[in-house]
């Protein structure tokens, strides 16, 4: 170490203040972190002492009785959350075989920019789309097709009133589809073309070459991909308050209206005078930064593994 | 050996590779749909009294949005100021000082994890720090919010953009003589500035769009902004109020200021993007 003391002898007092201040506003980021976690855990604490785990498993959600359960905003952010992941990770995968393996340079590129854009469109447009443009389209057209066909599934029963469920996991699938696919196409193009070719060479076709030899050799970044999708639609606000409902209820039909965390925040945040009410609502939020959190340390350990696993060379 | 029948394989190739452009049309689909309806319903909202009105009573028709247009801008500008010069040296600190320590391990996992942190709960966190002991919302809440939200997103980009840059940059540098700090913001920042430019870029097109952590901190108003210590009007919460009402002029006025908020952030896009391929070349 006395390479080091005798470096920092020598450094100009200019570097050390450069060297505090890089070092200080990385600190930062950690003190933000913690600090968000320690509110959240202290403003929540008066609804943690009164309800402790019957929070988490009541639904009954009455701010006049005092009375508060998460169990129909975390089911709502569940379903809201499978039915989206259903729908965009089949069709991401899909999207990145078209444009790394099907779609001419010129057309992958256009495609490719067209979703990336898709991306950045804010949450609140698709709010604005999803309640005025979208929703009365399902409960025009596609609500009585899927009750004609699969009505005999209580998922598909009730009235169609285009708001409601379905229509926020559907919503919450086309916002997190560009960002599942373009990871999905960049780890497609990562793998070797020697690699593909040799699968060509034995007379695999297209399809057969991508399911045996592209996903598998980048099966942990389709994962990575995945749950970059899953921490995504889980927190996603906006969209899923304008079309989800607002309603405290569990209902097996996927027509009818609900709630998730996240909508539940938002809607009646500013509302909430009561000390207790607005701290049912801080422990929400900490519910749901746990869940989010837990997804990214899933991944990470996931991540490390697989790195392991394949000697680093990934 | 055995022959294996190709038909079904084909049909199987075939069916995929349709499927698969199948999904890339409906990718471009909606995202058609949704620009068309923004632009054609926006722009019958838009006119010189949408830029320089304040909002309309409930039920009267008319007004604007002029003070909400104002406030976004202010907002936005002061997380810009506040969230990119904190990312960028952090981002510095990873790439330069933090590569291989493991405070440097931490502080990356941090930053992952503040990335994931769904926007609302960053609302509610500086709620609680700097709305709820003032017992009011505030401009400046607003801002740190968006600000926090940048962090992640622009320290990670910074570390990326300078890892990239060659070590023998550095090295010769420092061989001349200078201090470690002139290396960075003069060698290493000159080398990696399109990549730094096009990730800030990104990183304001994102945050202009939010709405979830405004509603907690800023909330909105229907007058012009007097001090960042109130209350601010801003575009997406005015959207989301108005979208919300009852009143069809109202709801006529969100989407001028869908248009507009969607204009800009695609504008931001593109610009980062032509910014980016030129940077390549």
């Amino acid at each position: 170490m006395s390479e080091k003391a005798q470096n920092n002898h020598s450094q100009p007092w200019s570097d050390r203040v450069f060297r505090v201040l890089v070092a200080g506003s990385a600190f930062l980021i950690l003190v933000v972190v913690l600090g968000l976690v320690l509110e959240l855990i202290r403003n929540s604490q008066l609804s943690l002492a009164r309800f402790g785990w019957r929070f988490l498993l009541s639904a009954d959600w009455n701010p006049v009785a005092e009375s508060y359960g998460a169990l129909s905003s975390v089911y709502g952010t569940l379903v809201s959350t499978v039915i989206a992941m259903i729908l965009a990770v089949p069709l991401s995968v899909v999207i990145a075989l078209f444009l790394v393996e099907l779609a001419p340079p010129l057309l992958s590129k256009i495609v490719g920019n067209a979703i990336e854009l898709l991306a950045a469109v804010p949450s609140i447009i698709f709010g604005m789309w999803g309640l005025f443009v979208f929703a009365p389209f399902m409960a025009d057209h596609v609500q009585p097709l899927l009750a004609d066909t699969l009505g005999f599934l209580p998922l598909f029963q009730g009235p169609p009133m285009g708001i409601g469920m379905l229509t926020a996991g559907i919503i919450l699938a086309l916002m997190i589809l560009p960002f599942v696919s373009a990871v999905m196409r960049d780890v497609f193009s990562m793998v070797p073309e020697v690699v593909k070719e040799a699968g060509y060479g034995v007379g695999g076709t297209t399809w057969e070459v991508t399911r045996k030899i592209t996903v598998r050799y980048g099966l942990s970044g389709l994962l990575g991909a995945v749950f970059l999708g899953l921490g995504r639609a889980i927190g996603e606000t906006m969209a899923v308050t304008f079309v989800i409902g607002n309603n405290h209820e569990i209902s097996a039909s996927l027509f009818s209206a609900g709630n998730s965390i996240a909508s539940t925040l938002a809607n009646e945040f500013t509302e909430a005078s009561e000390p207790l009410y607005m701290s049912a609502l801080v422990e929400l939020g900490l519910v749901l930064f746990a869940v989010t959190f837990i997804i990214q340390v899933i991944a990470h350990l996931w991540l490390k593994r697989v790195r392991k696993q394949s000697g680093g060379g990934l | 050996m055995i022959e294996r029948n190709a038909a079904p394989r084909k049909i199987v190739d075939l069916l995929v590779k349709v499927l698969s452009s199948f999904a890339a049309v409906i990718g471009i689909f909606f995202l058609g749909w949704i620009l068309l309806v923004v632009v054609q319903k926006g722009s019958a909202a838009i006119n010189w009294e949408f830029f320089t009105a304040l909002p309309a009573p409930p039920g009267i028709e008319g007004g604007g949005v002029a003070n909400a247009i104002f406030g976004t801008l202010i907002i936005t500008i002061i997380a810009t100021v506040l969230g990119v010069p904190i990312g960028a040296l952090a981002g510095v600190y990873l790439s330069e000082f933090g590569r291989s320590t493991r405070f440097g391990a931490l502080v990356r996992f941090n930053i992952n994890v503040l990335m994931g942190v769904p926007s609302i709960i960053v609302g509610l966190f500086v709620y609680t720090m700097l709305v709820k002991p003032v017992q009011h919302f505030s401009g400046y809440a607003g801002a740190v919010s968006l600000a926090i939200i940048m962090l992640p997103v622009v320290a990670r980009t910074t570390e990326d953009m300078l890892t990239l840059v060659p070590n023998a940059l550095r090295e010769s540098a420092l061989a001349l003589g200078a201090p470690r700090w002139k290396v960075t913001l003069n060698v290493v920042f000159r080398a990696a500035k399109s990549g730094m430019i096009t990730g800030t870029l990104l990183a304001v097109a994102r945050i202009s769009g939010e709405t979830a952590p405004l509603l907690f901190t800023a909330l909105n108003s229907p007058f012009w902004p007097e001090s960042l210590a109130q209350p601010m009007a801003n575009l997406t919460v005015t959207i989301f109020n108005y979208a919300m009402s009852p009143f069809a002029g109202w709801q006529q006025i969100a989407w001028g200021a869908s248009l507009i908020i969607m204009a800009a952030v695609l504008a931001l896009n593109l610009l980062a993007r032509v910014g980016m391929s030129g940077g390549r070349k």
